[in-house]
């Protein structure tokens, strides 16, 4: 048997890993992978915790979080080639031109 | 230590070394292909938990076509590595030192404040699989079916958005 802290602890590893992922890289897709680590490792937690009280909202939870980082990753993929295409690169460093 | 808790130590060995990987490494398809291991070893979790509807659809949508949409922008792009020049010296260090913050916070408070929890549930014999599957099904076109229909209204817009913001501009004469 596995106690559940031991589940809450990795996935606690693992979206800090995504938060530092966002902030010290500069290439746009690797910011979003991180954002899709940051939600895996949620995801991690809501299955542990509906293992543990024997019930299916968190499963089913975690169903329409797939669904919507789906739909997340088809829009922001295509911003990305959008900013790609007028600027010829996606370091976020040079998106600065609204900056006031 | 029993034979879960070593094979549970070792994925977790896998999915941490998988996640670093994705983030210290050079080329964005070599960052692609360890999110896509870390994510089925996430999957193997989800086995693990009793879970195995999860653990498919994790596969199929985030190793299957999530990932390989990524591959996909950064081939397209040839965005694999960026020149790397440090335009904020103390921002990297700043960043290590607040995510280490964060990470020795959240796991204190969870060990000290949180009510004790018991063990994760082992999938038992008497509950087997198909049986998994039907209960969750019904709870899913039950209890839950209004945010089904929603979840597809939601994928339809991303679709319609996704078209119309890479869709090329006329030229107006």
């Amino acid at each position: 048997m596995i106690p559940v802290n031991y589940y809450i602890i990795l996935s606690a590893i693992l979206f800090t890993i995504g938060v530092v992922g966002v902030l010290i890289r500069r290439n746009a897709l690797i910011i979003f992978m991180s954002i899709e680590l940051m939600l895996n490792a949620a995801n991690l937690a809501f299955v542990a915790f509906s293992s543990v009280i024997r019930s299916f909202s968190g499963q089913i939870f975690v169903f329409f979080v797939i669904a919507v980082a789906a739909a997340e990753v088809a829009v922001g993929l295509a911003l990305i080639v959008e900013i790609f295409k007028s600027k010829r690169s996606i370091d976020v460093d040079q998106l600065s031109s609204m900056k006031g | 230590m029993n034979l879960d808790l070593i094979f549970f130590l070792l994925l977790a060995l896998i999915a941490v070394a998988t996640a670093l990987g994705m983030l210290l490494s050079r080329n964005a398809i070599y960052s692609a292909l360890f999110l896509v291991l870390n994510f089925v070893t996430v999957a193997v979790f989800y086995l693990l938990l009793g879970a195995p509807f999860i653990a498919m659809a994790q596969i199929t949508v985030y190793a299957g076509a999530i990932m390989v949409l990524f591959l996909f922008v950064i081939m397209l792009l040839g965005a694999e590595s960026l020149p790397q020049e440090q335009v904020l010296p103390w921002q990297r260090p700043l960043a290590v030192l607040l995510a280490l913050a964060l990470a020795i916070e959240s796991t204190f408070i969870f060990l000290t404040r949180a009510r004790p929890l018991g063990d994760v549930t082992q999938p038992d014999e008497s509950v087997n699989t198909v049986t998994n599957l039907r209960a969750l099904g019904e709870a899913l076109f039950t209890q839950y079916l209004l945010p089904f229909e929603v979840t597809s209204i939601l994928l339809l817009v991303a679709m319609i958005g996704a078209i119309v913001l890479v869709r090329k501009e006329k030229r107006v004469p």
